[in-house]
Order: structure tokens, then sequence, then C-alpha cells
């Protein structure tokens, strides 16, 4: 029990060191900026007196670490009135600060996103789950067949074939040809299909072929001859048995992916102008140079993304006896 | 080894020979414009057809091919010399320079949605081939590291490595003549898998507009620009998407064969 507590508490404290490190990279990304972000944002006809004004309302007017280094100077330490500390602080009371375009808090604009991104990406697990199940469990019973010689191929070209490629090609036959579908938006329920379908098409990839080697794994145990002696059909066996054992590893990769899915729906959003995160911050952050907005989109996937797999870790060992009790 | 892994190999060598030949090869210059001639159909003039400013799509195709795999080469070799450094020096000495490498800093490159990260750091960077290349790197040195690392620790176990030490051999000795070695065969899978990731992630921030300026034919920026005329031309876009899954794919098959040509207990199967 104590050596579990131990190993918790030594999760969760990686976990906040990983964060802090994670915002500290992203805090301090934007003195990378070539130039200022405030002649990028107001246009080189800016007078110095509306530069200044955009620095001091964005507080970019301080300096940006603890300490700097200056050749005239040398070394200088600032204090706590620094941009570091100040984004920081900010952050603990739950503020990302002001959009540079629009002046509305970061935190509203990333919330009204949000729920879309993260809808899409559920609604692609379940795609990808629900076309990797039956897949690889045909495959991994069928090991070396036809079957599971077309199921591998699938998978490698689901894994091969860039979400670009897939989305375009999806519109163009079921939207465009077919007309069951709108091409782009989310006006209709059923509009989250293809993008569902465009952004899952990689991790059911990566499942199927998880699964199938699960299967074929799980189907040389003990149990599984026990299950066959009692009398109990293939179907039985395989579904209820084999299955059952063999999510364990499909559970883990789901939670792992989930983060995946998140950052990789930036690509699906721009195909079918899904209004979600990733399109909030390639179009209102990066094409605007909107630099705090782009700060507080990374930041947000990026905790997501790091909450999901400590998470998943957590419940991965709680399933698994075998960790559990080691 | 398999047959994938020859269709795998014949292709990532059609997809060289193109990149190195494609001045020969091309049959018309690739940026020049000919706007009576957008979006033709493949015909005897052009193999692949015309784009929306009316240039050549299958000589854009052929330039394509270099950038793609100079990207690749280059991250490929840059990430894996810093990934193999890094992870055979934290499987060598251990203790608080593994803790610090392997149970920190790798888990921070590994906390980053590996997509996300590069652009991030294009969108503060600013686009470009040489940043494209470093972004990329940063995000991919940690996969190389991981296994070296995993290696190091197997094989500097192993006897003659402690006949080497027996002998006198120095530390940085054995690290480089003896332990890596030995222990670098499993890198040649992550080389490969790495090159068919370096060549998607490019054509991906080529694709959202964060990576090789236009108009440069990368095959990403080719399908961007497509995409919009998709519905009425698609075979704009299906020759560069086809490029980029076959040699994506080729390098995958060639990563998926060596793996299991390297492990013994698949071969044996």
């Amino acid at each position: 029990m104590k050596h579990k507590l131990l190993n918790l508490a030594r999760q969760i404290g990686l976990m906040i060191l990983v964060i802090w490190t994670v915002v500290s990279l992203v805090t301090l990304l934007i003195e990378l900026v070539p130039g200022s972000p405030a002649s990028t944002i107001l246009g080189e006809t800016a007078t110095a007196e509306q530069i200044a004004n955009f620095n001091q309302k964005h507080g970019l007017d301080r300096p940006a670490f603890f300490f700097s280094y200056d050749e005239a100077e040398g070394f200088a330490w600032n204090g706590t009135n620094n941009r570091y500390f100040e984004y920081w602080s900010g952050l603990i009371r739950g503020d990302l600060g002001t959009s540079f375009r629009t002046d509305r808090p970061v935190l509203d604009m990333i919330l009204e996103r949000y729920p879309a991104t993260i809808k899409l990406a559920l609604a692609a697990m379940l795609v990808a789950v629900g076309i990797a199940i039956p897949l690889g469990v045909l495959a991994g019973t069928n090991k070396n067949g036809l079957i599971d010689n077309a199921a591998s191929f699938i998978a490698l070209l689901g894994i091969s074939l860039p979400t670009f490629v897939i989305g375009p090609f999806l519109v163009y036959v079921f939207a465009v040809n077919l007309g069951w579908f709108s091409p782009t938006g989310s006006l209709y329920p059923e509009d989250i299909i293809l993008p569902a379908v465009t952004l899952g098409a990689a991790l059911s990839a990566i499942l199927t072929r998880l699964v199938r080697s699960s299967v074929i794994e799980e189907l040389g145990e003990d149990y599984v001859r026990t299950a066959r002696a009692k009398g109990l059909n293939e179907r039985r066996v395989v579904y209820k048995h084999v299955l059952k054992n063999g999510l364990i590893p499909v559970v883990t990769v789901l939670g792992l992916q989930l983060g995946v899915l998140l950052a990789g729906a930036i690509i699906t959003e721009k195909i079918f102008s899904w209004q979600g995160l990733g399109l909030l911050l390639l179009d209102d952050g990066i094409a605007k140079r909107d630099y705090r907005l782009v700060q507080g989109c990374v930041l947000v996937i990026s905790v997501t993304y790091i909450f999901a797999n400590t998470l998943t870790d957590l419940v991965y060992r709680w399933l698994d006896p075998r960790i559990r009790l080691s | 080894m398999n047959r994938l892994t020859y269709i795998g190999l014949a292709i990532a060598g059609l997809v060289i020979f193109v990149a190195i030949f494609a001045p020969f090869l091309a049959t018309h210059d690739v940026n020049s414009q000919n706007l009576a001639l957008r979006f033709d159909l493949p015909s005897r003039a052009h193999w692949f057809g015309t784009d929306g400013l009316g240039r050549d799509i299958f000589s854009r195709v052929l330039y394509g091919a270099r950038i793609s795999l100079q990207v690749g080469i280059s991250v490929v070799a840059i990430s894996g010399l810093i990934g193999i450094i890094i992870g055979a020096i934290a499987g060598f000495y251990g203790g608080w320079v593994d803790r610090f490498l392997s149970g920190y800093l790798f888990n921070v490159f590994l906390a980053f949605p590996g997509l996300l990260l590069a652009i991030a750091l294009v969108a503060f960077l600013g686009a470009g081939l040489g940043k494209l290349i470093l972004a990329l790197c940063i995000i991919g040195w940690v996969g190389y590291a991981r296994v070296m690392r995993g290696q190091v620790l197997k094989v500097r176990e192993y006897d003659f490595v402690m006949a080497a030490r027996a002998l006198g051999a120095g530390n940085m000795r054995i690290l480089f003549s003896h332990i890596m070695p030995n222990a670098i065969q499993p890198l040649i899978v992550q080389a490969s898998l790495g090159m068919a990731g370096a060549v998607l992630s490019e054509a991906s921030l080529s694709f959202l507009g964060l990576g090789i300026p236009p108009p440069a034919p990368s095959w990403g920026t080719m399908i961007e620009e497509a995409r919009q005329y998709f519905s009425i031309t698609p075979h704009v876009l299906a020759f560069p998407g086809m490029a980029i899954a076959l040699t994506v794919l080729a390098f995958n098959f060639i990563g998926d064969g060596l793996r299991a040509y390297l492990d013994p207990k698949q071969r044996t199967r």
C-alpha cells in the first residue's frame, strides 16, 4: 500500500514537473519571435507611441525573465517584475492573458472552441474502435490467412495515408459525388461523420494491429485451452475470454492517443472548417500573429495531453493486476 | 525479409532516384505558369496534368521528392545523432545522469504532442526550410534516445564489456567502440520509421502553411493549393497525395520488415 502511494505521488510529481517545463517553454517561446510582436501586429506604419501603448497594455515593456543580460550592462536582476512571473501568476488565477488582436480574454476564446474539438476527438475514437475491434479480431483469428493479410495491408495504408489526403478524398466521394454530407462545417449532426473518419483513420489502423497481435498472443494462453475444453464455442472463447484480456493494451493506447487526436485535430479541422481549437490556433492565432492566443492554445492542448497520458498510465496500472501487484 | 520490405525498398529506391535526377526527368520548368493551361487533365504534354496556375504537376511532384528527402534525411541524421549520443550517455552512466535524462528530459519532450510542438516552434520562429528541419529535430531526437538508452542498458552487461574494462579500456572507448556498435541495430528500424514520420510531418506543416513557403513544390503545399479546387479537378490533389502516401508507406514497410527481421522471436514464427 505504502509502495503504491509512493508510486502515485512520484507519478503526480513528475506530471507537475513536466507541466511546469511545458508552460515555461511556451511562455518563453514568444521571445523567439523575430522583431517585436507590436511591430508585426500594428504594422510598419505604427508610430512609436502606438507601439509603446501596445507594449504597455500587454506587459511587453517589461523584461522577459527574472534576470537579463545586456552587453553594455552585463547581468541584471529584474525581480518579480517580469513577463514570465506575470504569465505564471495569471495562470494560477485561471487567466491566460488578453488576445493581442481582439482584446478578449484568451481563456474565453479557447473555452468557446474546445468543446467542438473534444467532440470531434471522441467521435474519431469511436470510429477507430468500431473499425479496429472487429477487423483486428478477424485478422488475429485467421493468422496469416487472406483476411489477416488484407487487414494488415489496410492498417498500414491507414497509417501511411496522411489526414489531408484522406479528408479531401472522402469529401469528394461522399459529399460532392454522393451528396450524403456537407463538404465542410457542422450544420447538421451527421456532418461530424466525415471529419471523425478522417481523424480516426490512423488510430483505427494502429488499433487494428494491436488487437490482432493481442488476440494472437492471448489465443496461445492456457485459459483459452481450458475454455475450449469446457466445450465453449469459438465465438464465445474469442469474444468473452480472449478479447477481454486482449483489450488491456488497447485501452492504454486509446488513452495515450486521445492527446494525439486532440493535437492531430488541427489538420482535420482545417480540411473541414471545423470550428474547434485547432482552427482557432491556425486562423486566429498563427495567421494573425496573435502570439498570446497561440500560447494559450498550445498550452491547453499540451496540458490536456499530459493529463490524459498520466491518467491512462494510472488506469493501466490499476487494470493489469500483474503491474498492480508487483 | 518479407515481400513488403522489398516492395518498400523498391519504392524508396525509386523516390531517391527521382529526387537525384529530377532536373533530367522533369518535362517542364517547375515554376513556369501558363494560365491558359489551368487544370489541364493528364495528357501526353502534361503527364499528370496541370495545376491552378497551369504548372506541370509531374515535374512538380518530381521536385517535391527532393524537398521531402532533403527534410527526411536531414532530420533523421541530426535527430538520430543527438538522440544516440544522449541515449547512450543516459544508459551508460546511469545514476543521476540517467534519472535526469530519461526520467525528466525524455518525459518533457514526450509530453508534447509532436506535431503541436513543431507547429508552435514554426509559428514563433517563422516558416522556412532550416527552421522546419530544426523544429522536426527538436521533436524527433527523443525517440532515438529512448531506444539507444534501452539498448545500452542491455549491452553494457555483456561479458565483452567487462573484458574490455579488465583490459583497461576507458569509459569513452568502451562506450563508443564496444557498446555502441553492438547497440545500434534497432536504431536502423527507428531511422526508417523516423524517415516516414519526417516526410509526413514536413508535408503536414507545409499543408498548414507552416512549412516550406510557395512556390517551392513541396507535396504538402501542392495539396493545400489543390484542396480548394478538389471537387472539380481531383487529379491536382491525387498525384502529390499518392507521392506522399507511397513514400511514407515505403519507409514504414522497410521499418516494419527490418523490425521483424532483427527480432529473432518474430523471425522464427
